[in-house]
């Protein structure tokens, strides 16, 4: 790897558990990437311009409180909106099989639940950094498919 | 003030457009020329004058004494006064994997301020695997903020060691942190950014020794036959001596008995970084792993090619 990627791992909403959260900025540490961590309960909007500010390339939202189905679309529209399309989105959290789908058709590139490996995730943000159809502003589209 | 902008390794006409961008406010564009000086390909000179009015100021101290609140403190205050505050804060890489996890963020409440974030940009840097040349970047950085309209520019290092005068030696004015009960041994561990320091800031007031060690601090400083830094004694957390310490920065003279120490130190970065960015440098480190070429041969050989 040339450069250090620089990654943003959010808390987004009103969700006080960010054990998740911190495993997953390590973890991509570990993996010699630059990692900004937000903080607790933080805006859509507060978090875009977190991602604005530092640069970040990529942006990992974690949610516990059910709220995702609200929380991630909204974020990615906000990106779009901000001219900020080239940003790839990931979650992760307790997210329902069941909610998946709508979080991909809003841009959402994977999504990671309990149980996942680091190496999964590092594997994730390497194919999606390649390819030039994974950030937010191309919407619906690709996404991880860990049997590919 | 005059900036030569050195060397953009592909785009030639949008680095233009990117810093007419980013004077007009665009972060984004802003954020981008950062990376772009950190990666290397972008590179700022300056000669902004140390003279009156500082530019730069470097807030530097041991981990954990709470450079991180009492900025956000100071940025709020400055802020007030109606200054635009950018901050470089710096957090250190993992010498292993090369990743860095940059926390410095977190403490900042002045960027969640709907009437203030637009008057601060906060920037985390990591110190990368050549850590010895991010000082520089880390000027390069300063300069270009400065450049497109900020007002002032902070620079908040990692928890000091003696790395961390270099880094602190970049900036016009360096503000060393301390915190209480820091110990007996605290003078002679803390010579080298003493030498260099043009405040002393000691935050946790609220704690026990937190007043001792501002004495005993005061006592050491005054014992050399040089005019000495002033001391504050502050809380972050319950913001005691806040406006107090933040007016004595806005105006804060360079210490006269620093300049000598600090010009050393940018001498030293100086020459580090022309050895780290020389073309040659991995070959000469693995000439000199496997024996090829003798230490002499390999430190001429940077010397010369570079410039």
């Amino acid at each position: 790897m040339d450069q250090p990627l620089r990654i943003v791992i959010a808390k987004p909403g009103l969700d006080g558990h960010d054990r998740g959260a911190k495993v997953v900025a390590r973890a991509l540490r570990d993996a010699g990437h630059e990692v900004i961590y937000t903080g607790l309960r933080r805006t859509p909007e507060q978090i875009i311009e977190t991602v604005r500010d530092e640069d970040a390339i990529l942006l990992g939202l974690s949610s516990l409180s059910g709220a995702h189905g609200h929380l991630f679309p909204r974020i990615c529209e906000t990106l779009r909106e901000h001219n900020m399309g080239d940003v790839i989105v990931f979650g992760g959290g307790i997210i329902p099989e069941d909610d998946r789908p709508p979080l991909f058709e809003a841009g959402v590139r994977a999504i990671f639940g309990p149980g996942t490996t680091s190496e999964e995730m590092v594997e994730f943000i390497a194919t999606a950094i390649q390819r030039d159809d994974a950030g937010v502003g191309h919407g619906a589209g690709w996404h991880w498919n860990p049997s590919e | 003030m005059q900036v030569g902008i050195g060397i953009r390794l592909n785009e030639g006409e949008i680095l233009v457009d990117r810093m007419d961008a980013a004077k007009a406010g665009d972060r984004r564009a802003l954020a981008r020329l950062l990376s772009s000086i950190e990666n290397g390909e972008l590179r700022f000179n300056d000669s902004h004058s140390d003279a009156s009015d500082w530019k730069i100021l470097a807030l530097t101290g041991p981990p954990g004494v709470g450079k991180s609140c009492l900025l956000d403190r100071l940025l709020h205050e400055w802020v007030d006064a109606g200054l635009r505050v950018a901050v470089l804060a710096v957090d250190p890489s993992s010498p292993r994997s090369g990743g860095a996890l940059l926390g410095d963020r977190v403490r900042m409440s002045v960027v969640d301020d709907e009437n203030k974030k637009n008057s601060v940009y906060v920037r985390s840097v990591a110190t990368r695997k050549t850590s010895g040349s991010v000082p520089l970047v880390v000027q390069d950085m300063a300069f270009c903020l400065l450049e497109v309209g900020w007002d002032k520019v902070v620079i908040e290092t990692v928890g000091a060691g003696q790395s961390e005068v270099r880094c602190a030696a970049v900036a016009d004015r360096i503000v060393l942190v301390e915190g209480p009960a820091r110990g007996d041994g605290v003078q002679a561990e803390k010579a080298g950014l003493l030498e260099l320091a043009d405040a002393v800031i000691v935050n946790k007031s609220d704690l026990d020794g937190a007043q001792r060690h501002a004495n005993e601090l005061r006592e050491s400083l005054n014992l050399g036959h040089e005019e000495a830094p002033e001391v504050y004694l502050v809380s972050a957390l319950h913001g005691t001596g806040i406006p107090q310490a933040s007016a004595m920065l806005l105006s804060l003279n360079q210490s006269i008995r620093a300049g000598r120490a600090r010009w050393r130190e940018r001498l030293l970065s100086h020459h580090e970084r022309l050895l780290l960015e020389h073309p040659q440098f991995d070959t000469s480190l693995s000439n000199l792993e496997e024996g090829l070429m003798s230490f002499d041969e390999a430190y001429a050989q940077l010397r010369n090619k570079n410039e």
